[in-house]
């Protein structure tokens, strides 16, 4: 059960900063002796396209905080983010942009 | 709804019996009472785990003395309590001089003692959260003087050892309410030798 | 001979002068880290679980915490642990939060102090169930200063038992808790050690407990610094939400009563 996700979307002229907090251990394999777990793939949609497929390794630590800036938006438009990580448990937040 | 409602410090400082306004920095007169109203309640509030057991909330004679007395006790109170713990005192014969490179990662060491510790696993003198001691090592606490260059300042003839020996067994046998821990309830003879070392062997770092 | 003396004055003044400076440059980067640290800390992560954890029916009763009455009315969560600690009552004694949510989930959920305080202090991996709670109720205060007790004299009365505690020198290493924290200007190791009898000192502190450690990512409440400075001092272990934990608390929180609470906030 993924711990919680939380994100924030704020528009600024001509461009969306978004900021996203993910629950999760990011354990190495050299922490957990051979049985790691980290998120794998990040994906960002606004309003159902993707715009972002990202992948992240073990080098990212606990509780990854990821901010991004997009081009453009407007309030109200639909920002998703997902991850998916090395043993398939997957979380995903929605907000709109303030 | 329920109004917010608070005393102002003032009104409050009034009606406590230690007559102050909370968070001047003052510190209560305590009495024989006190000490044994406060044993009492932790007697009730604590409970023993791993080597912390309840025998150590008993306060000693020294511990006493020196809570009533606000750490500062008259002289013909602190005098034939400082003279008992020195008679106390083991001495080891011979050289007081041990190995200081064991002596730097006890003094180094802050375990031993607590209920997370495991009796005589890496037990240390904790010397380093007070005092600095190696000038090179950056992280170094002052609670405690300095004692850099303590071997090169003092020289290292048998009074001195004798001193620093003492000193670290039972820093109360020379200052009764020291802030110093009397390190014998943690260390052996052989540890403390080592810290001896390390504070007067010329080749010491502290010395360098 | 004024001569003399007036070159030792200077002298004392240019050592005082450069302290201060080698001071004020060890202060920056320890600034712009903590800034940095603030920025991206996963202080919501926590606050969102604990309301969760509010939510949660749970016990015997199986109802949620959401009735829990934390000094200013069942249910209110804004301002409530601004006024804590404060007496109860219902409870016939002081408490913090801590020792009050302990006594919402006996009394409204029906569990045992057993079960519920089984694992009151978590780990990086898994923050404890009063850890995220406490995080949450401390975060609908943020903003509001501190305002502890209602006029209740056994309030009074924590107090002068926390100051008496403080004070208290005990157990084989001889420390009271005013053997780190009674002087001005001292550190452990490289900690910096608050005077907790100061209001100047205290305000700073008491504004940003619980917090968020950075150095083991865990979060951290004052039941548990409790806990630890007696683990440190070489003492037995104080009960969870006991008498002694409550009064050192009210204690410390009545020394910085009005500071403006800025947290849950982060640590070293």
């Amino acid at each position: 059960m993924a711990g919680p996700m939380k994100m924030r979307a704020t528009l600024g002229s001509g461009y969306t900063d978004v900021r996203v907090l993910m629950t999760h251990p990011m354990a190495t394999e050299q922490q957990t002796k051979g049985n790691p777990h980290f998120i794998q793939n990040l994906t960002v949609k606004v309003n159902g396209k993707t715009v972002i497929e990202g992948e992240i390794s073990q080098a990212v630590s606990r509780n990854p905080v990821f901010t991004f800036r997009l081009a453009g938006g407007a309030k109200g438009d639909k920002i998703e983010v997902s991850w998916l990580d090395n043993k398939g448990d997957t979380n995903k937040t929605e907000t709109a942009v303030a | 709804m329920k109004r917010f409602l608070w005393i102002p410090a003032a009104a409050l400082a009034a009606c406590t019996t230690t007559g102050h306004a909370p968070g001047t920095g003052e510190r209560p007169k305590l009495s024989e009472r006190d000490l044994e109203q406060v044993t009492a309640q932790i007697k009730r509030d604590f409970k023993p785990r791993g080597q912390a057991t309840m025998e150590r909330v008993n306060l000693d004679e020294v511990q006493r003395a020196c809570n009533v007395h606000n750490d500062n006790p008259p002289a013909n109170v602190a005098k034939p309590l400082e003279d008992a713990q020195l008679k106390a005192v083991k001495f080891p014969a011979g050289s007081l001089i041990g190995d200081w490179k064991k002596g730097e990662r006890i003094a180094q060491s802050g375990r031993g003692a607590m209920w997370s510790d495991k009796p005589g696993v890496q037990e240390g003198g904790s010397c380093y959260n007070c005092h600095q001691l190696n000038p090179k090592v950056e992280a170094y606490g002052t609670i405690g003087p300095s004692l850099a260059g303590f071997g090169k300042i003092r020289g290292n003839r048998p009074e001195i050892q004798r001193y620093v020996y003492g000193k670290i067994y039972n820093a109360k046998a020379y200052n009764l309410c020291s802030h110093m821990p009397r390190l014998s309830a943690t260390l052996n003879e052989e540890q403390i030798k080592d810290l001896v070392a390390l504070l007067l062997d010329p080749a010491s770092p502290v010395n360098q | 001979m004024m001569r003399r003396l007036a070159g030792r004055a200077l002298a004392a003044s240019a050592l005082a002068a450069f302290a201060a400076a080698a001071l004020a440059q060890q202060k920056s980067p320890f600034a712009d880290y903590q800034r940095m640290a603030a920025e991206n800390a996963p202080i919501e992560l926590y606050e969102l679980a604990g309301e969760e954890a509010w939510k949660k029916r749970q016990g015997p009763k199986n109802v949620s915490l959401e009735q829990c009455d934390l000094g200013q009315g069942a249910g209110v969560l804004k301002g409530a642990y601004a006024g804590l600690p404060r007496y109860f009552a219902d409870a016939g004694r002081v408490m913090d939060l801590e020792t009050r949510l302990l006594h919402c989930m006996m009394s409204l959920q029906g569990r045992t102090r057993e079960e519920a305080t089984q694992r009151v202090f978590g780990n990086a991996d898994k923050p404890s169930e009063m850890e995220v709670l406490s995080a949450f109720v401390a975060g609908q205060s943020h903003g509001m200063p501190l305002r502890p007790g209602s006029g209740h004299a056994k309030e009074k009365a924590s107090y002068e038992m926390g100051e008496k505690l403080f004070f208290h020198r005990a157990g084989p290493w001889d420390f009271s808790c005013a053997s780190c924290h009674g002087e001005e200007g001292k550190r452990i190791r490289m900690s910096g050690l608050p005077v907790l009898t100061k209001a100047e000192y205290t305000r700073p502190l008491m504004a940003t407990w619980p917090a968020y450690r950075v150095s083991t990512s865990a979060f951290v409440t004052l039941q548990w610094r409790m806990n630890d400075c007696y683990r440190q001092m070489r003492m037995p272990e104080p009960l969870f939400g006991s008498d002694t934990t409550v009064d050192l608390i009210n204690y410390m929180t009545m020394n910085a009563q009005g500071v403006v609470y800025r947290g849950p906030a982060i640590k070293r």
